[in-house]
């Protein structure tokens, strides 16, 4: 479990994140939406530790972060996987490299072991043939995959996503959120994930916080997220007329 | 001000630079990898250098003795001094700063603006160790580049003298052999051992620390260059001074 207590942080005085609040369950795929340049890659980088909130604390199963020494914040990172908005792979290493380069770094397994362990996460993220190419000779959903087959290969506690469908195909991107809400559920891990995509709102947002002007707007869930009268969420959520409809629909089966 | 602030953050990164050290096995891996992409990449351009400069060097001096005063083994002596005591190290050192420097500058500055430092960090890995660290080590080589530029110098030198007709071989020998101070030679490494580990660390520094995006990757090679040069011509002139004065 993640807790945020009113964190702020600001760029060259000018305020991002103005003293957010919300917690994060274990086993649940929690959202964090909102437009872009709402400052939801800040607020996730924050919990990281990439950077230093000027305010407010993070608790990550009652540890507050600001309190561990250097040293327990590096253990507490390596129980973290990242997916990054822009896939972050080290591009001087092949796709397989990039996904064993955590157990390398931090496991004393045999090269058959970790080997074993690559294969099993690149299956699990639907990539089979892909293991020796160069991440600059794969395409953007196939980075954006490595990417989440690295951030769970070493089993971590805490998984944040940065957008991890977008630039995707819509069956991709629905592989991609199963896949995540799936690996959450069986290894009881507490996953934020940052995302303007509705679909992945309504499919998997156990739990979701509105980011708008700095602030929490609006938290729920995605049953609630049809029922709110919150005009600031509706007005984002809402704002295509096939979604409108759908929401109507949703409301009317509700109701029947 | 903020040379001041570079300052202090410069010597704060190599704080941390050489604490948490990252695993042996993976160093062991990244520094081949740094020995290959930073010493035997620079080889080439580096001999060829040294051996037509130093020809160069000879020919020069030939050609302003025209006093038949001063002996002929001069061409020799004079070629072995520049060579040895400035050439070699302080002159090859600026050619590497533009060379190996702004290749280190802009492989960390990429993997800062693409946020695979980030990464690196997320993972609990200590990134500047992992980027900066082998790469110390691996220009910790860089003095046996400096003794083959040295030593290319001087046949360049020689041969220009031959077969330019300028000198004998046997006079340009003996000019070699003359008045030869060793201490000369040690001079020379304590300076190119020093200038190895600006070449490793300035640049880092300025691609660690880099913001922006690809624009700016090549601003902060441009920068990067200038201040190495500068620091290597710096403390070329302090450490002339502390040494042979
Ligand atoms: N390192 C930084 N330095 C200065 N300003 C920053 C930095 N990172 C983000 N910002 C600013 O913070 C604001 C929020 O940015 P952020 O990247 O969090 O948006 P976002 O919600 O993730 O948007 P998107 O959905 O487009 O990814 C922006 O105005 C941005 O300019
Ligand atoms: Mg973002």
């Amino acid at each position: 479990m993640i807790e945020v207590k009113n964190i702020k942080k600001s760029f060259d005085g000018v305020e991002i994140l103005k003293g957010i609040s919300t917690t994060f369950e274990k086993g649940k795929t929690s959202l964090v939406i909102g437009q872009s340049g709402s400052g939801k890659t800040v607020f996730l980088k924050s919990l990281l530790g990439l950077f230093t909130p000027e305010e407010g604390s993070i608790f990550f199963d009652g540890k507050e972060y600001e309190k561990l020494s250097t040293a327990e914040k590096r253990h507490l990172r390596t129980e973290m996987g990242m997916v990054f908005q822009g896939s972050a792979l080290f591009d001087s290493m092949t796709v397989s490299e990039n996904v064993m380069f955590p157990l390398r770094m931090f496991t004393n397994q045999s090269v058959s072991e970790m080997q074993d362990r690559v294969d099993f996460v690149l299956k699990r993220v639907n990539l089979v043939d892909a293991h020796h190419k160069f991440p600059a000779e794969t395409s953007g959903g196939m980075q954006k995959r490595v990417a989440i087959a690295r951030a769970i290969v070493m089993n971590p506690k805490y998984l944040f996503c940065d957008e991890p469908n977008s630039g995707l195909d819509p069956k991709t991107a629905i592989v991609i959120d199963n896949l995540i809400q799936e690996i959450t559920d069986e290894y009881n891990i507490t996953t934020v994930i940052n995302t303007h995509d509705m679909n992945s709102v309504m499919e998997i947002g156990e739990k979701i916080v509105f980011l708008k002007d700095g602030y929490k707007a609006w938290e729920g869930t995605n049953k609630e997220i049809f029922k709110t009268n919150n005009e600031s969420v509706s007005d984002f959520v809402y704002s295509s007329d096939l979604f409108k409809k759908v929401r109507q629909v949703y409301l009317r089966e509700l109701e029947g | 001000m903020i040379y001041l602030e570079n300052i202090g953050r410069y010597f704060l990164m190599l704080k941390s630079v050489f604490s948490k050290m990252t695993k042996w096995s993976m160093l062991r891996n990244l520094i081949f990898k740094e020995i290959d992409d930073l010493i035997v990449g620079s080889m080439g351009i580096v001999c060829f250098i040294s051996f037509f400069v130093g020809g160069v060097v000879a020919i020069q001096t030939a050609l302003n003795i025209s006093n038949p005063l001063i002996p002929k083994y001069l061409v020799g002596f004079a070629t072995r001094q520049s060579v040895i005591l400035e050439f070699a190290p302080t002159f090859i050192s600026i050619i590497m700063a533009g060379k190996v420097g702004s290749f280190i500058t802009s492989s960390i500055g990429t993997m800062r603006v693409t946020e695979q430092i980030d990464a690196l960090e997320v993972m609990g890995v200590n990134s500047l160790n992992y980027l900066v660290f082998p790469k110390i080590v691996a220009l910790s080589l860089y003095p046996f580049v400096i003794t083959i530029a040295m030593f290319l110098g001087i046949i360049g030198g020689w041969l220009a003298s031959i077969y330019g007709g300028f000198s004998t071989s046997a006079d340009f020998v003996q000019g070699l052999q003359i008045d030869f101070i060793p201490f000369h030679v040690t001079y020379a490494f304590v300076k190119t051992f020093v200038f190895s580990f600006i070449l490793a660390t300035i640049p880092s520094f300025y691609g660690y620390y880099m913001k922006g995006g690809a624009l700016e990757v090549g601003k902060a090679s441009t920068t990067s260059f200038v201040w190495t040069s500068v620091v290597i011509i710096l403390i070329n002139y302090i450490i002339t001074q502390l040494l042979l004065t």
